[in-house]
């Protein structure tokens, strides 16, 4: 195996991920929520999405989850809203 | 009378919190009852196996959400928190707490300050949580938060308001909005919050927890507004002795 094909393996809201290849933000929402996006990162079905992610404790906008491509030993968090406060 | 932030009005004076509530449908019947138009929510990692969105529901009631930043103990930490709620939720709005300790939950003047600072800056409209200190809340005024939200008492203690004279002072020197946050037991705290003057209350626990949280939802709304009613109509001076309401002329007497 060269590094060329080697999965990418992430952490990912605390825990080890591995990616199935090359994934952008955009590509990694969609798997974690299960929702079709659009390439601005909105919902495909319309309504609000309520996630951002944070890469390495920078928050990348959701217009950019598209371009930007996640890599190995990046930390990457996915949050919502919850009940609290 | 409605209050305003951002050029957004809102009637209700009854700011909710969703923290404590064993059901998701138990809180939506509450935040019906309650008649609020403007709820916080908590910003936590994303868990697939939690379907129920309480963001979802929101939106379905057409109340306006107040993402706060729950469990923060660092500046650092709140703002980054603040950042991601700003992005996921698509609200500048954000109510700014960071603790001490655990023990208390009481804000950390020194991190709070930083915190509101920094997200003044980056345009945030900042809901301070702070501590019924008058000095610290004029300062995070100056800093340039929209809202000063003193602590009634320690979050979910429901001891009421320790110090109505600070929570007073407060209120005398702000030119924002002051809200009443934390502390609130029963609907008498709610409504002394608002003869103090404070333009709103904020409580999660005193409804979320009670045995019946629809009927203490709908008893805090109702005391939010006689509050308020009572401190624009002016309480009469307090005096040692009593003071006759009906005359003494025209008197009858046993002979």
């Amino acid at each position: 195996m060269t590094d060329h094909d080697h999965s990418p393996t992430i952490v990912l809201n605390g825990d080890r991920h591995e990616l199935p290849g090359a994934a952008s933000a955009l590509d990694l929402i969609a798997e974690v929520t299960g929702r079709k996006l659009n390439p601005d990162g909105t919902p495909a079905d319309g309504g609000r999405l309520g996630i951002a992610l944070a890469v390495d404790g920078e928050v990348i906008r959701r217009g950019a989850w598209s371009d930007y491509t996640l890599a190995d030993g990046h930390t990457v968090d996915i949050v919502t809203a919850v009940q609290g406060g | 009378m409605t209050w305003t932030i951002d050029d957004v009005e809102m009637a209700s004076r009854l700011v909710m919190g969703t923290g404590g509530a064993s059901s998701l449908s138990i809180l939506e019947d509450a935040l019906v009852a309650s008649g609020t138009e403007l709820t916080t929510v908590a910003m936590r990692r994303f868990d697939a196996e939690s379907r129920d969105s309480v963001f979802t529901m929101l939106q379905r009631l057409g109340i306006r959400v107040l993402p706060n930043t729950a469990g923060c103990y660092t500046a650092r930490d709140a703002v980054l928190t603040a950042r991601l709620a700003r992005e996921a939720l698509e609200t500048n709005w954000v109510k700014l707490e960071v603790i001490a300790d655990e023990d208390t939950l009481l804000p950390d003047p020194i991190e709070l300050f930083a915190a509101a600072e920094e997200l003044v800056l980056d345009g945030f409209t900042v809901f301070a949580y702070t501590n019924d200190d008058p000095a610290l809340a004029k300062r995070l005024e100056d800093a340039g938060v929209a809202v000063v939200m003193p602590a009634g008492a320690p979050i979910g203690s429901g001891l009421g308001i320790l110090n109505p004279h600070n929570v007073e002072t407060i209120v005398s020197r702000a030119q924002v909005p002051v809200i009443l946050d934390a502390g609130v037991g029963t609907a008498s705290d709610a409504a002394l919050a608002m003869e103090l003057g404070c333009t709103a209350v904020l409580l999660a626990s005193a409804v979320t927890r009670a045995h019946d949280a629809h009927a203490m939802a709908r008893a805090m709304a109702l005391a939010v507004e006689a509050g308020h009613l009572a401190a624009g109509a002016g309480r009469i001076p307090k005096r040692p002795l009593a003071l006759a309401s009906s005359p003494f002329d025209g008197m009858v007497a046993a002979q």
